[in-house]
């Protein structure tokens, strides 16, 4: 199969794989591009799949089998502009560069956003340095998409078990997998002191789903390739894509450019693993490249709307750990079992912290109950000498540790942006992302709010002493072991950054992700997001990638 | 035998690292071949393909094909990523678009040589104090060591499961996984 395709597809993560899937369903011809390399599918017989990935803490932390190798694909990073160009080059905030993107390494916690995410504008109103918004369309709008992406992406979930959360017009696709045990203790603790927890929708198969596999509890989870396939990578979506013969992967194939004549694409320049480069024609450009990647492609194409790569939003990370008395083995299992959304709400205590702060309003995030560790990692954080040995026989930092992660919500800001960096190239010889990131004093203010809360929870559950940082960290940078805790935020939960709205002057696509100055270029990742909410954004992609793609072929 | 280090060397890698991973009641650096792992990795251009990546799936410990201890081939750019951090730049113009690289080969043998040749027969306070002398490359030997030492031994280190045993780790355990009860009860 070449030239002439019905859509380019530049991405192969969730955000890409589903508008193949549903492009290829309406009998599009499509062809991916995938700049990392592919250890997810067999493409001469793409019903098999070729089981790369493994149990190993080595080649997953260590030495960046999922790509991208920080040394070939560098992104540089400053605070903002008192940094000068840059503080530091190579790995900022990677998501995996291989077949399936970042839905090979997610744990697989896949909420839907709430009402009131989709117009905080008007909910709660303007904040001074923000560039707050509503969303062009409610969630009434997507509902029906995060359906169809929930039975997609295989996500197993108890409706009705979270009371903060939105409408649904259905169950989840499959009931909930083993709870952790560390999350069953911590959750209990959260419900005495009046919380909700609920056994967080997970995409990860509780039974065997899409052809799939039941998931075994292996408990290299979150960081890895599923050794099995029964986390909701999106192996399912590629797999029935490829398997209607009107799809084409192409792995290590590094899209450099977008081609534009008068304000149509049409096609893109590439760059082949020899490094040769190549052009393909297309009709559409789906861009699914993730929310760093997808403005520096759009900006490497020449493409110079003044929103394109503004409003870049992460999740301002509170994490609080405890030490219990007893073994938690949390090696074993779904690296997170349990949520609670009360964070999110706004309650009269956020208001009061609110005014006190002198923010017109706060909130916070979803609370992750739970969180796995491996040997390695833990053994880098104790001294070495006779007390090594006894510290790993205890186990205070894995075995023992009780986690909770709040994802607090990061308001969007203009400042807060990816460009092309002005000296430094790829292995390619492009100008890699710069990324220019800050937070906000909303979320300072929302997780010195929210942090001892996390702190009471831990103590009511028996830890013995408890610690909260921040990802980014607040204050100086540190180092201990191979942990840098520093001012480049470690969520790898991106948004922002090509703008959806109405207005081609506040933003810089339309709300079914077509570019303003070029519509036939479809933005099918979370980049289009107008604010980032405080759930992981991968159910919300994958559902906006649908609605987007579908809307191409009617 | 060894792929990188000699003889020398070696000896004063696997010493070192006793101090850091000391062997007490359990086995330690020395017995879980730690020495072995970063040697290994020093040296991983020395096989082919190169000890970077191990295989997929399964080890084997627990069922299913052994196929960890098929490691991966690299591509172009991987190997030309991988020797750079490992053997340096060393004035190559395309190892050196981000600036010269010092490769862990070059810091090893630096750092071994700071040690001393006298190294291994010193009391073990003064082995302690030379250690310390070196803040940058105790802090490499610290980090390798514990990759050696509770990673997975088809990266040489970890032999018999030294590591994880005494910590009571099962370690990697697809295609077996847990049951549900090993995951939710105490």
């Amino acid at each position: 199969m070449s030239g002439d395709f019905d859509a380019i597809i530049v991405g192969s993560g969730p955000g890409g794989s589903t508008a193949a899937d549903t492009l290829t369903a309406a009998g599009w011809s499509v062809l991916i591009f995938e700049r990392g390399k592919n250890h997810l599918v067999d493409l001469q017989r793409p019903s098999e799949l070729l089981h790369e990935f493994s149990n190993d803490e080595i080649k997953f932390w260590n030495r960046h089998f999922l790509g991208p190798d920080p040394w070939l694909e560098p992104r540089t990073f400053r605070m903002n502009a008192a940094d000068g160009e840059r503080r530091h080059v190579g790995e900022v905030n990677n998501l995996p560069a291989t077949v399936g993107g970042g839905g090979v390494h997610a744990d697989g916690k896949v909420p839907r956003f709430r009402e009131e995410d989709f117009r905080v504008l008007t909910e709660l109103g303007p904040m001074e340095g923000a560039t707050v918004a509503d969303w062009p369309f409610g969630y009434d709008e997507l509902e029906p998409y995060y359906a169809e992406a929930e039975k997609l992406v295989g996500v197993a979930g108890v409706a009705g078990a979270n009371p903060f959360a939105a409408w649904r017009s259905g169950p989840y696709p499959m009931p909930p997998g083993a709870p952790m045990y560390c999350a069953l203790i911590t959750a209990a603790a959260a419900e005495r002191l009046g919380y909700h927890p609920y056994p967080g929708p997970t995409a990860c198969n509780s039974v065997p789903y899409d052809g799939r596999p039941a998931c075994n509890n292996c408990g290299f989870c979150a960081f890895f390739g599923c050794p099995i396939h029964a986390k909701g990578d999106p192996v399912g979506s590629l797999r029935r894509a490829l398997m209607t013969g009107r799809a084409e992967l192409r792995p290590e194939s590094m899209v450099s450019k977008i081609r534009v004549t008068n304000g149509r694409a049409t096609g893109v320049e590439w760059i082949d693993a020899d490094g040769e480069h190549h052009i393909e024609a297309g009709r559409h450009v789906v861009v699914a490249a993730g929310a760093t990647e997808t403005p520096r492609l759009l900006l490497l194409s020449g493409l110079d709307h003044p929103q394109i790569g503004r409003n870049l939003m992460y999740h301002f990370q509170t994490l609080t750990f405890g030490q219990l008395p007893m073994r938690l083995h949390s090696h074993k299992g779904r690296s997170v079992t349990h949520l609670h959304d009360d964070f999110i709400v706004v309650d009269d205590e956020a208001r009061a912290a609110a005014v006190a702060a002198g923010l017109p309003w706060l909130k916070g995030g979803l609370v992750e109950h739970g969180g796995a560790a491996h040997p390695i990692l833990e053994s880098k954080l104790y001294p070495w000498g006779p007390e090594h040995k006894n510290m790993m026989r205890e186990s205070p930092l894995r075995d023992r540790l009780a986690g909770l992660t709040m994802q607090g919500e990061d308001v969007p800001q203009a400042t807060n942006r990816i460009d092309l960096d002005p000296d430094v190239r790829d292995v390619h010889g492009l100008p890699v992302a710069r990324i220019t990131y800050q937070p906000h004093r909303h979320e300072l203010a929302a997780s010195a709010h929210y942090g001892p809360k996390l702190e009471t929870i831990l103590h009511e559950a028996g830890a013995l002493w408890t610690r909260t940082s921040t990802s980014p960290r607040i204050g100086p940078e540190f180092r201990a072991g191979s942990l840098v805790s520093s001012s480049i935020p470690a969520s790898r939960h991106v948004t922002g950054t090509v703008r959806m709205g109405t207005d081609p002057l506040t933003s810089a696509c339309d709300e079914w992700g077509r570019l303003h100055q070029v519509p036939n270029v479809v933005i099918c990742d979370s980049s289009p997001f107008p604010t980032g909410a405080g759930y992981g954004p991968t159910l919300t992609l994958v559902a906006l990638s649908i609605r987007n793609s579908r809307a191409l072929t009617r | 035998m060894a792929r990188f280090f000699d003889s020398s060397q070696y000896a004063i890698v696997q010493a070192a690292c006793a101090r850091l991973i000391p062997t007490d009641r359990d086995p330690g650096a020395t017995e879980a071949g730690v020495v072995d792992y970063i040697d290994g990795f020093l040296g991983a251009f020395a096989s082919d393909p190169p000890l970077i990546w191990a295989g997929g799936p399964f080890s084997g410990r627990v069922g299913g094909n052994p196929r960890f201890a098929v490691f991966h081939r690299l591509s172009q750019r991987d190997e030309l990523a991988w020797r750079t951090r490992i053997e340096g730049s060393k004035g190559i113009p395309e190892r050196e678009r981000l600036g010269p690289v010092v490769g862990l080969q070059e810091r090893y043998r630096a750092g071994v040589e700071a040690l001393g040749a006298d190294f291994v027969r010193l009391s073990l306070e003064e082995q302690d104090r030379r250690l310390k002398e070196d803040p940058e490359f105790l802090e490499l030997l610290r980090e390798h060591a514990c990759e050696g030492m509770y990673g997975a031994p088809e990266y040489l280190g970890n032999r018999d499961l030294t590591g994880w045993r005494y910590i009571g780790f099962e370690g990697d355990v697809q295609p077996r996984g847990y049951t549900d009860d090993e995951v939710s009860k105490p």
